[in-house]
C-alpha cells in the first residue's frame, strides 16, 4: 500500500518499476498549460487525491505519467500516441477540451485503451461518436443544462433571452436548456451568439436582452468570458429587474471570488457545487481543501471521481485495457456528488442536477443550494455500440 | 431591432467606451512603432502586466494605489527590456525584431502564470465610480463614462504636446526623418527611449482601467493584441489622429456590427481591415504623408 501512494504522489513516474502483476499504468492527459491550465490543476489534484483516499481498497498499484495538451488538438494527439505505443498504458484519463477529445478520439478507439473522460462535455462523444473504450465521469452538455429548462418553467418564468459563446459547448449548452424550457411551454424571446474568445465587451448584447421584453437570461459562459459577463451584467444594473440564469461553470467556486459580488443572487444549475450536504461530500471538501488550500470545484469533483472510478474498476478485478474498458463501464458509486453510474447505452455519466444560487457568506461566496433535480439518462444520440461483455 | 432611442445611445456609450480603452492601448504601439520603427508586440503582455500588477496592488491599498502605481511599475519593466533588450534590437531588421517581441509575449505569459497563477483574479470598481448616472436618457455604468473620460483627456493630452510643445515637435521630427532629426542637434537615442517609456505605462494604465471590466486572466494580452493591431493599421502606423480613428472605427463597428449584424460580427472589423490594406495600404492617416 505504500507503493500505492508513492504512484499517487507522482514520485513513480521517475522510478520505472518492474511491471507487476496488477500494476496498473496510468496515462494522465491535461492541460498543465494554456487557457484551462487551472482547470487542469484542479482535475489533476482530484484524481490524485481519490488514488490516495481510496488506493487501499484495491490490489492494483497505479503508475501515473503525466502529459500536457496544451488545449492543442494536434499537440494532445502527438501526446496520447506517445502515452499508447511508447509508455504503453493501460488506461488514460483527463481531457478538458471537447476539440482534444474529437481528435484523440479514433486513436483511443482504435488501440482499444480505456479513456475516463474528466471534463469535456460535448454530447457527441457520448452520442454519435460514442466508444466502447472511452467512459465519460464529468457531465456532457446537455445533460446539465435540460434539467434547468424545465425548473425554471416551474417557477413561472416564461420568457427567457439566452446567450453563450459562438462554439459548439455553447450551442450545445444553450440547446439543452432551450429543449426543455419551450416543451415546458416557455418562449425564447431572443437568442444571441457571441465571438468565441473574442469578445471583451458584452454591452452591446446586454443592451439587446434588456429591450427584448424577457423576464429573464440565461446564458453559459465559462472562465475569463464568464468573469466579465458576470461583472458588465452588474454594472448596467440589470440583475434587479432581469434575473440572471445560466449554467453552472458561469459562477464556478474555481474563480467565482474574481467575480465579487456582482455574482450575488445569480442562479444556475450544475453537477456538483462544493456546499452539497452529505457526509461524503463534506469528506471530500475537507481532503481537497486540507491539501491544496481552496475549496474544490467541478473539476476538482470530476478529477476525484474519475480516480475513484478507476479504483472501483481494479477492485473488480480488472487489470488490462480490455477488463479496464469493461469493468469501467459498470461502476457506480456514491460520490460527493450523490449516487453516480454509467448509462451502458452511451459510456455518460448518470447524475443528478443542482440548482444553486450564488451568496455571500463569512469567508467569500458561496453556494446556496436550491434544488436538487433527480438524475437522469441522456438520450442515446444516434450512439450505437457493443454491450459490455462479460 | 428596437426603435427606442435610448437603446442606440447606449450602444453609441458601448462603441466609444470600447473605442477609449483601445486607443490607451494603440496610441502608445503606434507612435512607438512610427518613431523608431520598432514593431513591439509584447505591447499586449504589458497591458496585461498592468491588470495584474493592479489588481495586487489594489489588494493592499485600494484601486485608486493599482491606478496610479502600476503604470509606473510597467514603464519599470519598459526600461529594463528597452536596455537590456530592444536598444541592441534597433538596428537587427524587423523580422528579428517581431521574433523577438513575439517571444517575448510568451515569456511574459508564463512569468504571470508563475507569480500569480492560473486562476483569475480580481479588481473591484473603486466606489467613487460604482453604480449608474442618468445621461442622455439612458442609465450609464459610471465606471465606464470614466473610460470614456480618460481616454479623451490623455487624447487632448498627447495632442498638446505633440502639436504645441518642443517636445512634440522634436518627436514629430524623430518620426518624419530621424536621421536629420538627430543632425539638427536632437538627442534622438534619449527621445526614443522617453517615448518608449511613455508607451509602456500607458499600455500598463490601459490593463488598470480594463481589470474591474474585464477579467484579470495571464491570456488577456493576448486577447488585446490583436484588436490592437487592427487598430494601428486601419489608423496608420506612427500618428495620434490614426489612433483615434482606428479605435473609434473599431469601437463603432464591433459594437454596431454585434448588433445589427450578430452573424457578421467577428467578420466585418476583418473585411474593413483588408478594405484599407487594398485601397488605402498605408491606413488612414499615416505619420507620413
Amino acid at each position: 500500500m505504500k507503493r500505492a501512494t508513492l504512484a499517487a504522489l507522482g514520485l513513480a513516474t521517475s522510478l520505472a518499476l518492474p511491471a507487476a502483476a496488477d500494476d496498473i499504468k496510468v496515462g494522465l492527459l491535461l492541460p498543465f498549460s494554456g487557457v484551462y491550465a487551472a482547470l487542469g490543476n484542479d482535475i489533476e489534484a482530484g484524481f490524485t487525491l481519490a488514488l490516495d483516499q481510496f488506493g487501499s481498497e484495491t490490489d492494483a498499484t497505479f503508475d501515473i505519467v503525466r502529459e500536457d495538451t496544451e488545449v492543442k488538438p494536434p499537440v494532445a494527439l502527438a501526446k496520447a500516441k506517445k502515452l499508447i505505443l511508447q509508455d504503453k498504458v493501460d488506461v488514460m484519463a483527463g481531457i478538458v477540451s471537447s476539440g482534444v477529445l474529437g481528435a484523440v478520439r479514433d486513436m483511443v478507439h482504435g488501440a482499444g485503451v480505456p479513456l475516463i473522460v474528466a471534463n469535456a462535455g460535448n454530447d457527441e462523444a457520448t452520442g454519435s461518436a460514442c466508444s466502447p473504450f472511452i467512459t465519460r465521469m464529468s457531465f456532457s452538455n446537455g445533460q446539465v443544462n435540460r434539467p434547468m429548462g424545465r425548473w425554471m418553467h416551474d417557477q413561472g418564468i416564461r420568457k427567457v433571452y439566452t446567450l453563450a459563446p459562438d462554439y459548439a459547448a455553447g450551442r450545445q449548452m444553450i440547446d439543452g436548456f432551450v429543449s426543455t424550457f419551450t416543451a415546458a411551454g416557455g418562449e425564447i424571446v431572443g437568442q444571441e451568439f457571441t465571438p468565441f474568445q473574442k469578445t471583451q465587451d458584452f454591452g452591446p448584447y446586454l443592451a439587446q436582452a434588456k429591450a427584448s421584453g424577457a423576464e429573464a437570461v440565461f446564458v453559459f459562459y465559462a472562465g475569463g468570458e464568464a468573469i466579465s459577463f458576470v461583472k458588465q451584467y452588474d454594472s448596467f444594473g440589470l440583475k434587479a429587474e432581469l434575473p440572471l440564469y445560466g449554467s453552472g461553470f458561469l459562477t464556478s467556486p474555481l474563480y467565482v471570488n474574481a467575480e465579487g459580488p456582482a455574482a450575488e443572487g445569480v442562479i444556475t444549475a450544475l453537477h456538483y457545487v462544493p456546499t452539497i450536504d452529505s457526509p461524503e461530500n463534506a469528506a471530500f471538501v475537507e481532503a481537497f481543501t486540507e491539501r491544496t488550500g481552496r475549496v474544490p470545484s467541478e473539476y476538482a469533483v470530476q478529477g476525484y471521481d474519475s480516480g475513484r472510478a478507476l479504483i472501483e474498476a481494479t477492485r473488480a478485478g480488472a487489470n488490462d485495457r480490455a477488463s479496464l474498458s469493461d469493468a469501467l463501464r459498470q461502476v457506480s458509486f456514491e460520490g460527493p456528488r450523490g449516487a453516480l453510474s454509467i448509462d451502458p447505452a452511451t459510456n455518460n455519466i448518470v447524475q443528478p442536477i443542482y440548482v444553486y444560487e450564488t451568496v455571500a457568506g463569512a469567508e467569500g461566496l458561496t453556494q446556496k443550494v436550491l434544488a436538487r433535480l433527480p438524475a437522469e439518462a441522456d438520450p442515446v444520440n444516434g450512439c450505437d455500440m457493443a454491450p459490455v461483455s462479460n | 431591432m428596437s426603435t427606442d432611442p435610448s437603446f442606440w445611445t447606449l450602444q453609441a456609450l458601448n462603441a466609444l467606451q470600447l473605442s477609449m480603452l483601445l486607443f490607451l492601448l494603440s496610441i502608445g504601439l503606434t507612435v512607438i512603432f512610427g518613431l523608431m520603427h520598432f514593431v513591439n508586440l509584447a505591447h499586449g503582455a504589458l497591458y496585461a502586466l498592468g491588470a495584474y500588477v493592479a489588481a495586487s496592488l489594489a489588494a493592499v491599498g485600494g484601486y485608486w494605489t493599482g491606478f496610479l502605481l502600476a503604470p509606473v511599475a510597467v514603464a519599470g519593466v519598459g526600461v529594463l527590456l528597452y536596455s537590456g533588450l530592444i536598444r541592441r534590437m534597433r538596428k537587427s531588421g524587423p523580422m528579428a525584431q517581431v521574433l523577438v517581441t513575439f517571444g517575448l509575449i510568451f515569456a511574459l505569459l508564463d512569468l504571470t502564470r508563475i507569480f500569480w497563477g492560473d486562476i483569475a483574479l480580481a479588481l473591484e470598481v473603486p466606489p467613487l465610480l460604482s453604480g449608474r448616472v442618468a445621461l442622455l436618457g439612458v442609465e450609464y455604468p459610471t465606471y465606464r463614462l470614466f473610460i470614456i473620460a480618460l481616454g479623451l483627456a490623455i487624447f487632448a493630452a498627447l495632442a498638446l504636446v505633440l502639436g504645441r510643445t518642443q517636445i512634440g515637435a522634436m518627436i514629430r521630427a524623430g518620426v518624419d526623418n530621424d536621421a536629420m532629426a538627430a543632425c539638427l542637434g536632437i538627442d534622438v537615442e534619449r527621445m526614443f527611449f522617453t517615448v518608449f517609456c511613455v508607451g509602456c505605462a500607458l499600455a500598463g494604465l490601459a490593463g488598470v482601467v480594463a481589470a474591474p471590466l474585464l477579467s484579470v486572466t495571464p491570456d488577456m494580452g493576448l486577447q488585446i493584441l490583436i484588436p490592437t493591431l487592427i487598430v494601428i493599421v486601419i489608423g496608420g502606423l506612427g500618428s495620434l489622429q490614426g489612433a483615434i480613428a482606428g479605435s473609434v472605427i473599431f469601437g463603432f463597428v464591433q459594437t454596431f456590427g454585434a448588433v445589427l449584424a450578430p452573424q457578421l460580427a467577428s467578420v466585418l472589423i476583418y473585411a474593413l481591415l483588408a478594405a484599407v490594406l487594398v485601397f488605402r495600404p498605408a491606413g488612414l492617416f499615416p505619420a507620413k504623408g
